[in-house]
């Protein structure tokens, strides 16, 4: 029996980490918003990894924070270990990597959910989105409540038809032992959304007390902990440590032994999985070569003994799982506490998707996570604060907000989805990213800030420390540019000397003595030339004027393909009437239906001679009207 | 705003006179730059639209190009709605180009396939009804350039730059491996990144060397012989080129008038220049020093300088000698036949240290053979003769070259003291350019390679 339950401005489906951005995003733009969860366990619950950040997903957390996302603030709190990685390989690509304490991590999100103003949680399943007219208008749970909304954004993960699979073992079940959901999917269907299938693993989790860390190496963590949250205060927390130790000859003689029951070998995995993260079997076949796989041991919270093997994402029978972890040293004696397994699940072809993560062709339907092929914790959260800042839009009537692929990582994520084919699940790299220099992490706060604030997601006290950054910021500079020293001067030809720099021979800044890398800004200070700085703010200047040469050609490169970002196809856009177009661009364009030219220009298959075309027809058809 | 776009608008050989065609914001600027008018009180910012006006081109280091007439239309009225600017050049096929080569010294770039006739549209210059024939130009111009790309690049130049696409694939990928997975990957191995390198830029020459091989076969060089009067210069060129029966008058858009020549050596069209001047003024000597005789040499891709055994070494000589380049010098010592000798082997090792020397007699036609294999390994060069490259490239795919080998030269630079993300913006840039040339972009072949070629995956 289906009963009328209520009514919200926007429902989000699923407590993930883009279903909790979602709706706290939703929330805070004064929407009344339902959050549904199959259960509360499931709030931002982390089935693999218990890692948050690295390369360009460390970014993607920073741009989540510096929009008023949570993920970077909830990763301060609930983090065993923080560290920075890439140092020494360029400011573009350095980045924050923290170990998560899972358990932490899911009572303080919780935490949040539960106060924020505006947003109620439901445990439920949502079995189906009703539509009219092609717009959506109301869910109904399993137990026959129904909710009227204006707007759905749907996260359901991995959980879609999922299908766990260890050895020769199959059945219907979520990650981590939680349900799957069914009729969802067939509801998506129905509604004339086409739906494929992907496959991820897990590595088997392992009691400490079984482990002899005395064989192993140990990886501690920063001295000095940095933090995701532009806003988080210092504060040195306890850091746990991890464990590395590499897999051997004999245990690779163990996988080729029992490849005949591995279910990747057999074929009764079909969902195609990500090639960044192969299963351990996988790497085993197609590195022959390789003597030995690093793998690392890392603890999964501070109140478990559980620990997650990096490296050892398997799907092999329970008893081979076994075998493998013992034939590595400081695992001899080990327990298992969980089992690795495999899960299949469906997804939502992303090309079905506009820029908003609305769906192209159902009004009110918006798409986050998992569900749009991609994987990992950020690259979810990244796009559930999207759809919740859209459906959010559309409710208010307001135009959807979309980044740039110059502006945010989030941008390249999420064109990269809509404008390419994958098919594997979708990772996203630094090596993706076109404007790497511009994007980096330590300047998310300056490229973004200001947007959430508009958007009404920055609160006061975010915004009154980013405006106390930027006016410290403006005020160094114009003081580095405005001190000057001649040839003559003795303090600064003492300094370069001593640093082995060459002499200056005109009249130069500070600014631009700062460019030479020996120079740096804690020695100015040190000798007195400019008042003591936050060292935040000496890292950021030191990082604009070091590469100030790279820099300036990635945003003249900008300049140039902003342009054709900024032409806009209109959505009715008829492509059977476009005449001189080549068949293949013609069916492309009508699958991928792209919202601007730039985007056009990235879709495989259509070439500059298409994009002559398409220019021509849009000046035409202006003309006409 | 428009970026700035130059392209030759009258197709090659077609006339003495060709005309370069630019077009974008600010080619009035840039193309005053150079253009040296023989008014010399009214720049050509200054002139009005639609005038034509003649003076000298000039060269980056101030030298003339060509005596040229220039028009200046500018927006909106102009063909493409934009500021256009039109060099009209009188000195062949070499000037033309050099004068384009001159336009894309200042950072205007060459032009699209129908990227005039696709401005012109877009900026309302072309009625709505044309679209069609716009769109007709655009699809047949860039397939046909496409089709051309691609047929030259089979056999074994084709496999050349497949060798290079592969190496900075691999490159690109294990620069971003480490960046992406530093934990599996570990840091970039530099010794290997510049092996890389290093092996690329030599690759890049040497399509470079190719496909300048194959344009002096097109287009020929210019060659000046000079020396004293009676040394026997003329002797030579009817000896030249009578020897090779071919004496090339039907070369588009030149006649043979009395100031050149062509003669044809050993497949090479060779221009010799000024001779008729040389001759009849019988003393070049006079000239020295004279601006007329430095522009002479200074556009000669050759200069044969003559001696005279019967003669000796004066003076005179060595002035001469002084004024040419060393690089592009053959000195020719004639009228070996004659027993009394005025010059000396011991002279000839001392005045003419590291020099191609070469002994003839023009009357007993000796030391010919040696001094067409002299031109020959001079304009050719000797080291990459035996390459089998036999490869024509247009200006396109030559800037496509020269831009990636202008990345990876600042890449080799960086590498070991800028960080490995600034590298990258070079590594990237030099594949981005060299996939020009095949018209592919290969940002998604790189990430394909960083799993292919590492083992990846926690
Ligand atoms: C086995 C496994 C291995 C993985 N391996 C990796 C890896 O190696 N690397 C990597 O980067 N990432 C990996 N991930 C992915 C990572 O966990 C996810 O990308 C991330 O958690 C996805 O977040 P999400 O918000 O999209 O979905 P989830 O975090 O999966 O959240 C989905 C939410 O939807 C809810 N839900 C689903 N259906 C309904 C419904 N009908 N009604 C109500 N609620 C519903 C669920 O209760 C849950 O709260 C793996 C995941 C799994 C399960
Ligand atoms: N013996 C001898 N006489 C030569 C030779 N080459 C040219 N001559 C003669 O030298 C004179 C001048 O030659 P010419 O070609 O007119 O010299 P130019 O003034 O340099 O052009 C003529 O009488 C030629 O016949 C040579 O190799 N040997």
């Amino acid at each position: 029996m289906i009963y009328e339950a209520g009514s919200y401005d926007v429902v989000v489906i699923g407590a993930g980490h883009a279903g909790c951005e979602a709706a706290l995003a939703s929330a805070r733009m004064g929407c009344q918003t339902l959050l549904a969860t199959l259960s509360m366990e499931g709030i931002g619950l982390m089935p693999c990894n218990p890692s948050i950040g690295g390369p360009a997903k460390a970014q993607l957390v920073r741009e989540i924070d510096a929009l008023g996302g949570e993920m970077g603030i909830n990763i301060d709190k609930a983090n065993l270990q923080m560290r920075m990685i890439n140092t020494g390989k360029g400011p573009a690509v350095q980045s924050l990597r923290a170990q998560a304490d899972k358990h932490e991590y899911h009572r303080e999100l919780m935490k949040t959910i539960l106060q924020q103003e505006g947003l109620h949680i439901l445990m439920a399943e949502i079995e189906d989105i009703q539509c009219q007219d092609e717009q959506v208008c109301a869910v109904i749970t399993r137990t026959g409540a129904r909710f009227a909304c204006q707007a759905v954004v749907v996260t359901s993960g991995t959980y879609l038809k999922g299908r766990i699979i260890v050895g020769d073992l199959a059945y219907e079940g979520g990650p981590a032992n939680q349900f799957p959901s069914v009729k969802l999917a067939d509801s998506l269907r129905s509604m004339g959304i086409t739906l494929g299938r992907f496959k991820t693993g897990t590595p088997p989790r392992i009691d400490r007390k079984s482990v002899d860390f005395s064989k192993m190496s140990e990886q501690p963590g920063d001295p000095d902990v940095p933090n995701f949250s532009f806003i988080t205060p210092k504060a040195n927390r306890e850091q746990l440590s991890c464990y590395l130790t590499y897999s051997n000859k004999k245990t690779h003689q163990i996988v080729m032994d029992n490849l005949n029951r591995s279910p990747l070998y057999t074929g009764v995995i079909k969902g195609k999985g990500p090639r960044y993260c192969p299963s351990f079997e996988d790497k085993v076949v197609r590195f022959a070569h390789k003597e030995s796989h690093q793998l690392f041991v890392e603890p999964e919270g501070r109140d478990t003994d559980e620990m997650y093997v990096q490296g050892l994402n398997t799907s092999l029978p329970e008893d081979v799982q076994m075998a493998v972890l013992r034939s590595i040293p400081g695992l001899e004696n080990v327990r298992i506490i969980r089992t690795g397994y495999a899960i299949e699940y469906d997804y939502v072809l992303p090309s079905q998707l506009k820029l908003s993560l609305e769906s192209k062709k159902i009004a009110g339907l918006f798409t986050a996570g998992q569900i749009n092929g991609t994987s990992g914790y950020e690259e979810a959260a990244a796009q559930g604060l999207i759809a919740g800042i859209n459906a959010a839009l559309k409710v208010k009537n307001q135009p959807p907000f979309i980044l740039k692929r110059s502006e945010a990582y989030i941008g390249v994520l999420i064109d990269d989805l809509i404008s390419k084919e994958s098919d594997e699940p979708y990772r996203l790299l630094t090596s993706r990213a076109e404007y790497r220099l511009l994007l980096r992490q330590d300047n998310a706060d300056l490229r973004l800030t200001e947007m959430g604030r508009s958007l009404g997601l920055v609160d006061d006290y975010r915004w009154q420390i980013y405006q106390n950054k930027k006016r410290q910021l403006d005020s160094l500079i114009e003081l580095l540019q405005k001190t000057t020293y001649t040839p003559a001067d003795k303090t600064i030809a003492g300094y370069l000397q001593k640093k082995n720099s060459a002499p200056i021979k005109d009249r130069v800044s500070l600014w631009e003595l700062l460019r030479r890398p020996e120079v740096n800004l804690s020695d100015y200070v040190e000798m007195g030339l400019i008042p003591p700085q936050n060292p935040d703010i000496m890292e950021q200047l030191e990082i604009q004027s070091k590469y100030e040469g790279y820099i300036n050609k990635q945003r003249e490169q900008v300049i140039r393909f902003e342009k054709m970002e900024n032409k806009l196809i209109p959505a009715d856009i008829d492509y059977d009437t476009v005449s001189g177009l080549s068949s293949e661009a013609l069916q492309r364009l009508k699958q991928f239906r792209p919202e601007s030219i730039g985007q056009a220009s990235r879709i495989s298959g259509i070439t500059p001679a298409d994009i002559n075309v398409l220019l021509i027809f849009l000046k035409r058809k202006e003309g006409i009207r | 705003m428009s970026d700035r776009i130059v392209a030759i608008s009258t197709p090659p050989g077609e006339g003495a006179v060709g005309i370069v065609r630019l077009s974008g914001s600010g080619v009035v600027e840039t193309v005053s730059g150079f253009f040296h008018p023989y008014n010399k009180d009214l720049p050509l910012t200054l002139r009005n639209n639609f005038s034509l006006n003649l003076g000298w081109l000039l060269d980056l280091e101030g030298e003339k190009i060509d005596e040229v007439l220039v028009s200046v239309m500018r927006a909106p009225h102009s063909y493409t709605g934009e500021d256009v600017v039109e060099i009209n050049c009188h000195g062949g096929s070499l000037a033309i180009r050099r004068c384009l080569k001159r336009c894309l010294d200042t950072g205007v770039r060459l032009a699209e396939p129908g990227e005039f006739t696709k401005r012109a549209f877009l900026n309302d210059r072309l009625e709505l009804s044309q679209a069609e024939a716009v769109i007709d130009i655009i699809r047949a111009k860039t397939d046909r350039g496409l089709k051309l790309a691609v047929q030259q690049l089979g056999g074994r130049q084709g496999q050349l730059i497949a060798d290079l696409e592969e190496q900075l694939l691999h490159l690109n990928a294990m620069l971003e491996a480490s960046l992406d997975f530093p934990d599996e990957v570990g840091d970039l191995d530099d010794a290997e990144a510049r092996r890389i390198l290093e092996s690329c830029i030599n690759k890049i020459k040497q399509l470079l060397k190719a496909g300048q091989r194959a344009e002096v076969y097109r287009d020929g060089i210019n060659m000046v012989i000079c020396g004293k009067p009676n040394v026997g210069k003329s002797s030579l060129l009817n000896a030249l080129a009578q020897k090779e029966r071919a004496i090339v008058t039907d070369i588009p858009g030149t006649t043979r008038d009395v100031i050149e020549e062509y003669i044809n050596i050993r497949g090479i069209p060779v221009k010799i220049v000024d001779t008729a001047g040389i001759r009849e003024t019988e003393d070049l000597v006079e000239l020295i020093g004279v601006q007329k005789s430095k522009e002479v040499i200074e556009n000669a891709d050759l200069v044969l300088f003559m001696v005279d055994f019967s003669a000796g070494i004066s003076d005179e000589d060595m002035d001469i000698f002084a004024g040419i380049p060393a690089e592009k010098m053959i000195v020719l010592v004639n009228k070996e036949d004659i027993e009394d000798k005025k010059i000396s082997p011991a002279e000839l090792r001392e005045k003419f240290q590291n020099m191609t020397v070469i002994k003839s007699s023009v009357k007993m036609e000796t030391g010919l053979d040696e001094l067409e294999q002299a031109v020959y390994d001079l304009v050719l060069g000797t080291e990459t003769m035996h390459d089998g490259l036999e490869i024509m490239i247009n200006l396109r795919q030559k800037l496509a070259l020269q831009n990636s080998l202008a990345h990876m030269q600042a890449a080799l630079e960086a590498l070991g003291t800028m960080p490995l993300d600034c590298l990258g913006v070079d590594i990237w840039g030099a594949l981005e350019r060299l996939g020009e040339l095949s018209g592919k972009s290969l940002k998604e072949d790189i990430i394909d390679r960083i799993f292919h070629d590492f083992c990846i995956g926690k």
